[in-house]
Formats: structure tokens, sequence, C-alpha cells
């Protein structure tokens, strides 16, 4: 569970199943089963309106199939998040109104999912989220702008400019990215080791 | 009244200076012996002449300057001023209560003239004079935020309104003080504030929103913020911080009264009219240690404040690396007197 700090990092809740006619969910491998765990408790022919787009390391894995168990309309599996935002901002331009938006799994996949839905024009209130999985975070180097997923240590050294970035808690959800920030900036010299710490 | 704007740099040699007028002028912030946060707002009417609240933008001697450290700002980093698409409106707004306001308080520096959209600005300190259709951005060298940005000193962040709520939706933001616009723009006011620490659970945001939501036309609200800045740099971005952040290192009994500079915040709050927007113009002021304790009030006071400082502040404000230092150098300079209320000199 993810514990409130400051009012602009994200806490998420639990997916229930909402009065909708279409229903649109998005998981990675980890969100999965919290989809799994939707269907549980909706109603029985909530599949029959349900879209699920997933992002998945193995499109033949467990977790593919645990979907596809699911019977929904419509399953697509994606091999990878930039192939998967593009389904969903195609998916958007063709839902009607009142779709209810459902998103599950780590924090990169939810934020930058999350992102594309609201440019959508889709209002915050039909969006639902859960987190399930590691707790690694999408960062932006504030110097360089560059983008990191998949970040676990605290600090984490920029993949662009090199620098030792202290993973501040502060998030931008434009962005859909923490903020990182050359922790030894005033000193260079002070080497603070990295701690791994987001799992 | 005639100003003589210094050239003066804000980087490298730092040869930025106030004159003697300059200091005293200059916008103490504290009124009393000691500093917590309080939603210190009040109204941004006309002060005394002379003083930085004598006009609704203050234009002083270090104008021409800043403006060139702008521009090197933005060449080296065109993200500083943003907008989002549906900021336009306010963009104009904003661009039309600062050439209003200039041309009225400062009529031999700004002239402007207008035939309904058609209008004719002229801006002699730094050699503009365009004719452009209101309204029309293509009809200006750069979008209208930028254009008057690059005119007018202090940051300027548009905030949209909505949901009760404020949104950083548009920025010209340069001279900051460790905040990034590229990151925050778009957040809400309590997502942008949400680093600050201690405010949040003081209420402080809480009651500022609602008086800021209710700000009305006409009628604009001021506070003062502070900060310490090693050297009179304006550009203490986040982006920059690997530029500024040894600067902290340089930093020795011997160097804090020229190397030290109280940075202070002239935050000033307007509606504007047709987009319904707040205009938040952030102005930096710089003093040095140096000149700041040639005021006698001021140097007992400055001494009382950053001694008593509440440890959360020390870091926030970053100066934990010589706070201690600050101290002693600062109780030389206090021979314990008691001060006057309020902020100016006596």
């Amino acid at each position: 569970m993810i514990e409130p700090t400051i009012l602009s990092r994200p806490t998420y809740g639990t997916l229930e199943p909402r009065p909708g006619r279409a229903h649109l969910l998005i998981a990675d491998d980890a969100g999965s089963a919290a989809i799994v765990d939707l269907f549980a408790r909706a109603p029985a022919d909530f599949h029959e309106s349900a879209t699920i787009l997933s992002v998945t390391k193995d499109l033949s894995g467990d977790e593919a199939a645990a979907l596809h168990r699911l019977s929904p309309a419509t399953l697509t599996a994606c091999p990878d998040m930039p192939a998967m935002l593009n389904t969903l901002a195609g998916l958007l331009a063709e839902a009607g109104m009142g779709v209810q938006i459902y998103l599950a799994g780590t924090e990169p996949l939810i934020g930058q999912a999350m992102r594309v839905v609201i440019e959508a024009g889709i209002d915050h209130s039909a969006i639902a989220t859960e987190h399930r999985g590691s707790l690694a975070r999408r960062v932006q180097c504030v110097h360089c702008k560059g983008f990191m997923d998949e970040v676990t240590t605290q600090p984490v050294t920029c993949a662009h400019c090199g620098l030792s970035l202290f993973v501040r808690d502060h998030y931008s959800r434009r962005l859909a990215a923490f903020q990182g920030v050359c922790i030894n900036a005033e000193d260079q010299s002070e080497i603070v080791p990295a701690e791994e710490v987001f799992r | 009244m005639t100003i003589t704007f210094r050239t003066e740099t804000f980087r490298d040699d730092f040869t930025f200076r106030n004159s003697p007028a300059g200091i005293r002028r200059f916008p103490f912030p504290f009124h009393e012996d000691g500093y917590m946060y309080s939603v210190n707002i009040e109204p941004h009417r006309p002060g005394a002449p002379g003083s930085v609240f004598e006009h609704g933008f203050d234009v002083d001697e270090h104008y021409v300057a800043e403006m060139a450290d702008r521009a090197l700002v933005l060449a080296e980093d065109p993200l500083r001023c943003q907008a989002l698409p549906h900021m336009d409106l306010a963009s104009w707004d904003y661009l039309e209560l600062v050439m209003t306001t200039k041309a009225r308080d400062y009529p031999e520096l700004f002239t402007l003239e207008t035939d309904g959209d058609r209008w004719h600005w002229t801006n002699r300190p730094l050699g503009i004079d365009d004719r452009f259709t209101f309204g029309v951005t293509s009809t200006l060298p750069c979008p209208p935020l930028e254009y008057i940005g690059r005119q007018t000193q202090g940051d300027h962040c548009l905030l949209d309104q909505r949901d009760n709520n404020l949104w950083m939706d548009a920025g010209m933001v340069t001279t900051q003080a460790d905040w990034s616009l590229d990151f925050d723009i778009g957040m809400n006011f309590f997502e942008w504030h949400a680093p600050v620490p201690l405010a949040h659970e003081m209420g402080v945001f809480q009651r500022a929103i609602k008086f800021l939501t209710s700000i009305p036309q006409g009628q604009p609200s001021r506070r003062l913020n502070w900060t310490l800045t090693v050297n009179p740099r304006l550009d203490t971005s986040p982006e920059n911080y690997p530029k500024w952040g040894p600067d902290k290192l340089t930093v020795t009994p011997d160097t804090i009264g020229e190397k030290m500079h109280l940075r202070v915040e002239l935050q000033t709050f307007w509606r504007l009219p047709r987009s319904n927007a707040l205009v938040f113009p952030i102005r930096c002021y710089l003093l040095r240690f140096d000149d700041l304790v040639t005021i006698p009030k001021w140097a007992r006071r400055m001494h009382r404040v950053i001694r008593d400082l509440p440890p959360e502040l020390v870091t926030y404000k970053g100066m934990s690396r010589y706070h201690p230092m600050l101290v002693e150098w600062l109780a030389a300079h206090d021979d314990g007197a008691p001060t006057s209320p309020g902020i100016f000199p006596d």
C-alpha cells in the first residue's frame, strides 16, 4: 500500500465495478490480478461491455491467459508501453460518453495511461486506479530532462547526464514522473551510496 | 523621476550592486524579530513614493540588466516560458495589465497608444517600438506571455481558476528560488506547494487559497517571501542546481558579507478581466549582507530571525551548510538594542 507523503504524490484506491455502459480496463502484468479481482465482484454481464488493454512482457504468459479467461468483449495485449499508449489513445478517440476507466498495475503504467486518458478529455471522476506490483518509479531528471523508467534505487544515477539524483516524492501528472534532483550538487565529491528502496 | 539603469551581471563575475538609494528601498521582509509562516497578505495599494510599493509593477535600476539575464536563461532553456493552450487569453490579459500600468506609472519610460485593437507599444529602456493587433499572437514577435515577460522584472505565473482551486497553467520563470515551472506546470495550488514543510499542517495553504480565489478585479494583493542566495544570482533554478550549488562551499566568515544575499520576493496577485485567471508576479530583490548591515535595524533583526529559525526552515531554505557561521557573523552586527515595529529603516 502506498502511503500518502506530500500532496503532489498520488495515492491509489481499489477497483470496484461502477455503473456504466462501457468499461475500459488497462493493466500491466502486475495489475492483471486486480482486473481479475474486479471481475469477481462485478455483475455477471460486466464482461460484455468490457474492453481490456494490457501491456505484458509475455503475450502468451499466465497474466495474458488470466485476462483472456474473463471473456471481455475486446481484449488487446501490447508488448510494450508505447504500443499500449498508442492503442489507448485510439480506443479513447472511439469511446462513447460515460465510459468508465480502470487503471491497474505499477505507477509508471497508471501514470502514463492516466495522462493519455486526461488528454482525451475524460473527467477524472470517471477514472479509478489500483496499485499492484513493484514501487519502481518513473523519474525525470530536472537537469537534463531525460526520463528513466523502473527506477528502484535512492539515489539513482541519471542514465542520460550521469548526475546522482535524489528521487523526490514531488510528482507531475502531466509528465507522469517523479522529480530527480542532483543529490550532491553542492559538493560533488560527496558520494551517496545507492540503496534499493523502490521495490 | 529618472532611473539610471546599471550595467551589471547576475552570473560569472557577479557585478550586481545596489546603489545607496537601492539599499534603502529594499523590501526587508521581517516586520518583527522572528519569522514563521503566515498568510501575510495585504492589499497591493500604492505605497510611499520611492518605495518598491509605489507602483503596481516596480521598475528599478536593475531593470535592463535583469532583462538581459532573462534572455540568457531563455536562450539556454526555452521551457522556462510555457503556456498551456487554454492560457492564451490570460496571457493577453496580462500583457494589457503590464502595458497600461507601466505606461501610466512611468510615462518617461513606456508609452502605449491604442486605437481599438491596434496597439503601439514603446519601451524606451529596452529600445522596443512595436505595433500589433491586441489578441492576435501572429502580430507579435513571440507569444504574448513571453513578449511581456521579457520586458517585466520578476517571474510571472498565470493561474487558471477552476474547481475552487488555482492551476499553474502558464509562466515565465527565470529568477526562481529553486522550483521548476517545467515540472510544476499544470499542477494545482496544493500540488505545486507540496514540498514546502510545516505550512500544510499549519493550514496556511487552505487559508491562502480561500483568499486568493476571491481576489476581485482591480484590488490586487501582495506578500513578501524570502530566502538566502550565495552570490547575486537570479537563476537559482533546480535545472541549474549543479551550477549554483557549489557556490555554497565558498561561504566562509570572511566572504559572508560579500557573497551572502537576502533574497526577497515581492509576490503580487491580480485578477485578470477576460480570462478570470490570476496573475502572480514574483519579483526578486537581492541585498548583500555587507549592505544589509548598514541599516542598524535590519542588522539587529536579521540576526535574531536567522538565529531563531526553526530547523525545518533552515533546511528548506538551503542554509544547513552554513547556518551556524551566519548566526555568528550576524551576531557581531547586533548590539542587542530593541527594534521598531515594521519593515522600514528607522
